[in-house]
C-alpha cells in the first residue's frame, strides 16, 4: 500500500510539472516620455497561441476600446474567458512622464507562458504601448523590455481634443489631456489611417499655435520617439 | 588590486631573503640567483567605439566611465546631476568626468579628443585589471549638440566574462536631459547650428527629470521660432557604441 501510494505521487509530480508552467515575476513598467500620460495598464500573462493584438491586423473591439479611450474592461473579459494571469491597473490610474509602475504576477498551475502590457497614450487618439506576448523566461533574473508606441488603426488621427466623449470607441477626438498642455481650436491633423490594421504609430503631428492651427497637440510637448515605455520583468 | 599586486611583490622579498640565508649558510657559495621579476598584473584592454548614426548632430566629446555597480550617469525619471546638466547643455564633459571621478565606483575614465561628426567614429581604450573584469561596467556619454539637451550613451553596461576578441554592441537612444527647454533658439544651441551660449544653470524645462527625448521640431515643421531646420531631426538610434577587448 505504502508502495503503490508513492508510485501514484510520483506519477501526480510528474504530471503536474509537465503539466503547468509555473512562473513567479515581477512587471515593472517605466514611462520613458517626455508628455505622454498613461491610461491604465493591463498586464497579462496568457497561453502560447493567444494574443491581444496582432500587427497586419485589425485591432479586436477590447483593443479598440483601450487603445481610444483606456478601458480595459473589454479585455478582462477577454483575458478571463481565456484562462489568462492578469492584473489590470497596477498603478491605480494614470501613470504620468518618467513615473513607474509595477504588479507582481504568479502563473503556477497555469500554462500561461507569454506576457503582454497594454495601456493607451494620452494624449492621442488611439495610441498605445504594447508588449506583445513575448515569452515569460524560465532563468531567474531581469529582463528588459523597450517599447514601441501602436497605432490601433481605428480612428482618425485628428489630433483635436474631445474629453471626455472622444474616448468612446468610434467617437472622434482625443479623449483627455492630463498634462494640461494641449490647446483647442485645431482643423484636425489627419484623416482617416491608411492602414487600418495595428501598425507601429507614426508619431503625433502638433503644432506650435495653442488656439488653433490643425491640431490641439504641441509638437514641442507631445511628440514621441520610441521606445516610449520600458517594462522590465523579474523572474524569481 | 593593488593589495593583491603589494602582497605579491612582499612574497618575493621573502623569498629573495630567505635565499640570501641559505647562501650564507651554505659551506660554498653559490651563484646568487636575482630573484624572479614579479610579473605585472594581467591587465584587459576594453577598446570603446563610438558610432554617430545621426545625419546633421555633431556628438560633443564623449566621456567614458569604467565602474563598479552602484554607479549610474544617469536614470529616467530623476534630475540630472551638474555635471550631466554642463555635459547636456555645452557638450562639456568635463564635471561629468569629475563627478564619476568622485563617486567612489569609479574604475578608470575618459574623455574623447574632440566632437564626433555625424557618420564618424572614435575608439577610446579603457584598461582595467583583468581580475576586475566580471565587476566592470562601461556608461557612455555625449551630447547632440545641435540640440537643447539631447544626450545619448549607454548606461552601465557589464563587461562580464569578456574574452580577448568578444565585443558587445549597444544601439543608443536619445534622451532630454531635462535641465533646459527645448526652445531650437540658436542663442541656447551650442553645436554648430546656434553657436549659442550652451550651459546655463537655471533649470527650465517642464520637469527637472531626464525622459527620452521627444525629437526636434524644427522650423520646417512648423516651429517658426526654431533655429533648427529638417536636417537636424533624428529618430532612434542615434549612437552605436560598441566594446571590443583586445587585450
Amino acid at each position: 500500500m505504502n508502495r503503490i501510494f508513492k508510485v501514484a505521487f510520483c506519477i501526480g509530480t510528474f504530471l503536474f510539472a509537465s503539466a503547468a508552467s509555473a512562473a513567479d515575476i515581477n512587471v515593472r513598467i517605466v514611462n520613458l516620455t517626455n508628455g505622454i500620460w498613461y491610461t491604465p495598464f493591463m498586464v497579462a500573462a496568457h497561453t502560447d497561441d493567444s494574443r491581444l493584438f496582432t500587427t497586419g491586423m485589425p485591432a479586436s473591439a477590447s483593443i479598440q476600446a483601450m487603445a481610444e479611450g483606456g478601458t480595459l474592461a473589454g479585455l478582462e473579459t477577454d483575458l478571463t474567458a481565456i484562462g489568462a494571469t492578469f492584473v489590470a491597473n497596477p498603478a491605480g490610474g494614470l501613470l504620468p512622464p518618467a513615473m513607474e509602475t509595477d504588479t507582481d504576477l504568479n502563473t503556477d498551475g497555469t500554462d500561461n507562458v507569454r506576457l503582454s502590457v497594454v495601456a493607451m497614450l494620452l494624449p492621442t487618439n488611439d495610441a498605445f504601448m504594447g508588449l506583445n506576448a513575448v515569452t515569460i523566461p524560465a532563468e531567474p533574473g531581469v529582463y528588459v523590455f523597450n517599447v514601441p508606441a501602436y497605432d490601433a488603426g481605428t480612428e482618425a488621427n485628428d489630433e483635436i481634443l474631445n474629453a471626455p466623449a472622444g474616448g468612446a470607441p468610434g467617437v472622434a477626438g482625443m479623449p483627455g489631456d492630463p498634462g494640461g498642455l494641449a490647446g483647442s481650436g485645431g482643423s484636425g491633423a489627419a484623416g482617416a489611417d491608411a492602414n487600418a490594421n495595428v501598425h507601429i504609430h507614426r508619431n503625433t503631428l502638433g503644432d506650435t499655435d495653442g488656439t488653433g492651427g490643425t491640431s490641439d497637440l504641441d509638437s514641442r510637448v507631445h511628440r514621441w520617439l520610441n521606445p516610449v515605455a520600458r517594462v522590465i520583468v523579474t523572474v524569481r | 588590486m593593488n593589495s593583491t599586486y603589494l602582497r605579491a611583490r612582499v612574497c618575493g622579498i621573502a623569498a629573495a631573503t630567505m635565499l640570501g640565508i641559505a647562501a650564507c649558510s651554505g659551506s660554498s657559495t653559490p651563484p646568487v640567483t636575482p630573484p624572479a621579476p614579479i610579473p605585472p598584473p594581467p591587465m584587459a584592454t576594453i577598446e570603446v567605439t563610438i558610432s554617430n548614426l545621426t545625419n546633421a548632430q555633431p556628438l560633443s566629446p564623449v566621456a567614458v566611465v569604467a565602474h563598479t555597480d552602484g554607479y549610474n550617469p544617469f536614470s529616467v525619471g530623476q534630475a540630472a546631476t551638474p555635471g550631466l546638466e554642463m555635459l547636456a547643455e555645452a557638450g562639456d564633459n568635463t564635471a561629468f568626468l569629475v563627478e564619476a571621478d568622485a563617486s567612489g565606483s569609479i574604475r578608470t575614465s575618459a574623455s574623447g579628443t574632440g566632437p564626433i561628426p555625424p557618420g564618424a567614429s572614435e575608439t577610446i581604450s579603457v584598461v582595467v585589471f583583468e581580475s576586475l573584469l566580471s565587476n566592470t561596467q562601461i556608461s557612455v556619454m555625449t551630447m547632440l549638440v545641435n540640440t537643447n539637451d539631447a544626450i545619448s550613451g549607454i548606461n552601465a553596461v557589464a563587461t562580464g566574462d569578456m574574452q580577448v576578441g568578444d565585443s558587445i554592441s549597444r544601439r543608443a537612444i536619445a534622451y532630454d536631459a531635462g535641465t533646459e527647454a527645448n526652445t531650437e533658439t540658436a542663442v541656447t544651441i551650442p553645436g554648430p547650428a546656434g553657436n549659442g551660449e550652451g550651459f546655463n544653470a537655471a533649470r527650465d524645462d517642464r520637469v527637472d527629470q531626464v525622459t527620452m527625448h521627444g525629437g526636434v521640431v524644427s522650423r520646417d515643421d512648423g516651429f517658426a521660432s526654431s533655429d533648427l531646420r529638417e536636417a537636424h531631426r533624428f529618430d532612434n538610434p542615434v549612437v552605436q557604441v560598441t566594446l571590443t577587448r583586445t587585450l
